[in-house]
């Protein structure tokens, strides 16, 4: 039992990100290159505008600041945990966060019903949409469950998992500290993992490709097929007489 | 001066039957799969009428072109904040039901149908669900109803006359319809190009035609909010957005478009017009009413010594230079001056130009009696002879325009930004030529009169001659002047043409057995 529990934890706490990310990094990069015609969010607000807001706003909002907690909790945990340092600092980011994760749970559901019950959107559905919400729902469930059975989720992130997961970037994984902490929190860990893996397969391969260059580019794009300076060679004689093609 | 060249189109509104040959041309090539089947590149709408999707050039309901802000512009519904705020849920897209549900028969139900005592069937149904559906809308369903509370009484651009006004337009007796093909515009300012977060839709520098790469489209929408002209699709089934592409294959291989090719009325006109880019700005942001003036302004004499030393000095081929004299669409809209933009106050540059239709407001010149006009008719030449029909006295003529019985007022707000004076100045030349001609064939006009009718107008007898010959006689060469793309050139930009010599024509598609 405890021989099988540790090969599972192996597993999940340091088999699985090695796949994922090799995964997700080989078939991204496969993707755009190859069937970059597939890289799109596959909008389906054409079909249904109205439901859709009650569930992709609060859905991509809440999940925009999620990811980007985390993932300041991963890059900056000194910062963090300093900030938390101080109660109040410490109550209102794990409130916001909470607030923002019912959000997501909330615009999960309505994407989920939206995309089950109506006839054109069952149309533009694919397997890997349906997966994809499950295992996201699944995803913030366990998530709301830590951030409130389990609290100072911000902190004790920024302390215990962000060295964990920097052992697993620097190749020497240790799971000591981790492969003790409570089992939804490893679920939580592995989904995310999971979540990973699955982008390149899934609609979710938009979330690579944000439209940032928007902000700095200029509004109109003119290309030229060819150079159309260098092309006009003096030394070439062309018809000057009405061309002869229509 | 930045010169560039532009494929540019020119549609007579008053030959126009209304036939739709060419949108089904185009459904046939372009849009006739999963996902575009609603996708109209090219339709056909009658005016007044809410067109398709339904009241697009209400800009209060869909948000699309340009908008004036002190002195600049900005996109109405998208643009950089606009469109990033709203990229998961854009409040100011148009949805299926605007335009229509694609559907069609279940045709098998009458072929396979067993023996019954009444007749089997086709119920439609819808092509994105597949199930059975009431048809509610088509892509022309306000086919030739001018007059009905749903559809002609609706039209956005009634908003220019009075309600009195607009009760004497639908009065039985006065009501007139016209027909409005529209397809992409091509635009100089093109306002899908604007708003695309990806950068997926550019304009080709070569020739003006503005393309939606789809390998870098992410379906973010939003040149659907932005095409005022409602011109850019989106694919519900690929996830991308579409687009006329002015069939840029056929273009490239000096072929007119298909929707022209196929053209019933011979309407439609095609040619190169050389344009200065660095006034593309400027022509975009002027006030509402300069905005035809300053868009017409940056299209350039191709005949000009300066304007073609610049052109050349751009790239631009001989052979585009030699189109761009020759071509129709810059003599109606610059050298005749017969020809306007739709919607200017849009704000795009669009350069798809129209001659707005005479017909319509002159088909009764006088409130006059009319009532025994069908027992004067003579039974076999079809034609009055008391006058009736055609007053071609200048002062009345000049005067019916003013009291046309459909209203200057609505055509101004199609083709001249609210301006009756611009559409007027094109709808009085039109009336002249047709006065000219009549001196030729029918021979009732004398040439002072005639040739002061001309004078008026700013037109010689040579000038309506032309005229008259382009518009009514014009050969597909002439309506048609397409630029050779110089693909040999433009391939030599791309690839050295040496690696591939030899490999195109007969060759062995394996070694040969020995070796060789
Ligand atoms: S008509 Fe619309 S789609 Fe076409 S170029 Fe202009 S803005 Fe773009
Ligand atoms: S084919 Fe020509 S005449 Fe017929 S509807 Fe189209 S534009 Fe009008």
């Amino acid at each position: 039992m405890e021989g099988l529990l540790n090969a599972l934890n192996n597993f999940l706490l340091i088999g699985l990100p090695y796949i994922a990310i090799v995964v997700f990094l080989v078939g991204s990069i496969h993707r755009y290159r190859v069937t970059k015609f597939k890289f799109s969010s596959l909008s389906s607000q054409f079909l249904e505008g109205k439901k859709l807001f009650w569930g992709s706003v609060p859905f991509h909002w809440g999940m925009l600041v999620l990811f980007f907690g985390h993932l300041s909790a991963f890059l900056i945990p000194r910062s963090v945990l300093l900030w938390n340092s101080h109660p109040v600092r410490l109550i209102v980011i794990e409130v916001s966060a909470f607030i923002f994760a019912i959000a997501v749970l909330i615009g999960l559901i309505n994407l989920f019903v939206r995309r089950t019950s109506n006839d054109r959107i069952r149309v533009v559905t694919n397997k890997m949409d349906i997966i994809i919400e499950v295992i996201l729902i699944l995803q913030v469930i366990t998530g709301i469950w830590i951030a409130y059975n389990f609290r100072w989720g911000s902190s004790w992130f920024a302390s215990v998992l962000t060295p964990y997961l920097w052992s697993i970037f620097k190749l020497q994984p240790d799971i000591a500290a981790v492969s003790a902490l409570p089992w939804v929190i490893r679920l939580h860990i592995a989904g995310a993992y999971v979540i990973v893996l699955l982008i390149p397969f899934s609609r979710l391969v938009h979330f690579l490709v944000p439209p940032i260059n928007y902000f700095w580019r200029p509004y109109q794009l003119v290309y030229w097929n060819w150079g159309r300076k260098q092309v006009r060679n003096p030394g070439i004689p062309w018809s000057i007489k009405r061309p002869k093609n229509n | 001066m930045n010169v560039r060249s532009q494929v540019s189109m020119m549609f007579h509104l008053d030959k126009c039957i209304g036939c739709h040959t060419c949108s089904i041309a185009c459904k046939n090539i372009w849009t006739d799969r999963k996902g575009a089947e609603y996708q109209w590149w090219n339709n056909v709408e009658t005016k007044p009428g809410t067109g398709y999707p339904t009241k697009w050039e209400d800009q209060e309901i869909y948000k699309g072109g340009w908008e004036k802000k002190g002195r600049r512009i900005d996109l109405k519904g998208a643009g950089k904040r606009k469109g990033l705020v709203n990229i998961f849920h854009n409040p100011n897209l148009p949805v299926i039901d605007d335009y229509y549900e694609p559907f069609t028969y279940k045709y098998l139900d009458l072929v396979e149908s067993p023996a019954r005592s009444d007749q089997p069937t086709a119920r439609p149904i819808s092509l994105i669900t597949g199930k059975p559906i009431d048809i509610k809308m088509g892509p022309n369903w306000d086919d030739d109803l001018s007059g009905t509370p749903d559809f002609a009484r609706k039209d956005p651009n009634l908003k220019a006359l009075s309600p009195a006004e607009q009760e004497a337009m639908f009065q039985l007796e006065r009501m007139a319809f016209f027909y409005l093909p529209r397809i992409c515009n091509h635009c100089l300012n093109p306002a899908c190009v604007a708003s695309c977060p990806s950068g997926a839709i550019y304009k080709r520098g070569e020739d003006g035609v503005v393309l939606i790469n789809q390998e870098v489209c992410r379906a973010w929408r939003m040149c659907v909010t932005a095409c005022p002209y409602k011109k850019s699709y989106y694919n519900w089934h690929t996830g991308k957005s579409e687009k006329c592409i002015l069939c840029y294959p056929r273009i490239e291989s000096g072929m007119a478009p298909a929707c022209m090719h196929s053209c019933v009325g011979r309407i439609r006109y095609l040619g190169v017009v050389l344009y200065d880019a660095d006034r593309i700005e400027y022509a975009a942001s002027v006030d509402e009413e300069d905005l035809i003036q300053a868009q017409l302004d940056m299209i350039l004499d191709p005949n000009d010594p300066k304007v073609i030393k610049a052109a050349k000095e751009n790239g631009i081929a001989d052979s585009t230079i030699r189109a761009a004299q020759d071509s129709p669409t810059y003599k109606f809209v610059k050298e005749w001056g017969l020809a306007l933009p739709l919607h200017a106050e849009f704000r795009t540059l669009p350069m798809l130009f129209y001659v707005p239709p005479l017909l319509p407001v002159m088909a009764s010149l006088s409130e006059k009696d009319q009532s025994g006009q069908s027992e004067k008719l003579d039974p076999i030449s079809k034609f009055w002879d008391d006058g009736w029909l055609y007053d071609t006295s200048t002062e009345e003529l000049w005067g019916s325009i003013d009291k046309a019985r459909f209203p200057l007022e609505y055509m101004a707000s199609m083709f001249g930004a609210g301006d009756t004076e611009i559409v007027k100045d094109k709808l009085k030349k039109l009336m002249a030529v047709r006065i000219h001609r009549r001196r030729v064939t029918v021979g009732d006009i004398d040439d002072k009169k005639a040739d002061q009718v001309l004078a008026d107008v700013g037109l010689t007898a040579k000038m309506a001659e032309d005229i008259y010959y382009l518009t009514s006689l014009a050969k597909f060469d002439d309506r048609f002047v397409i630029p050779a793309a110089h693909r040999e050139q433009a391939i030599e930009m791309l690839e050295f043409t040496g690696d591939e010599r030899g490999s195109s024509g007969f060759g062995f598609k394996e070694k040969p057995a020995r070796g060789l």
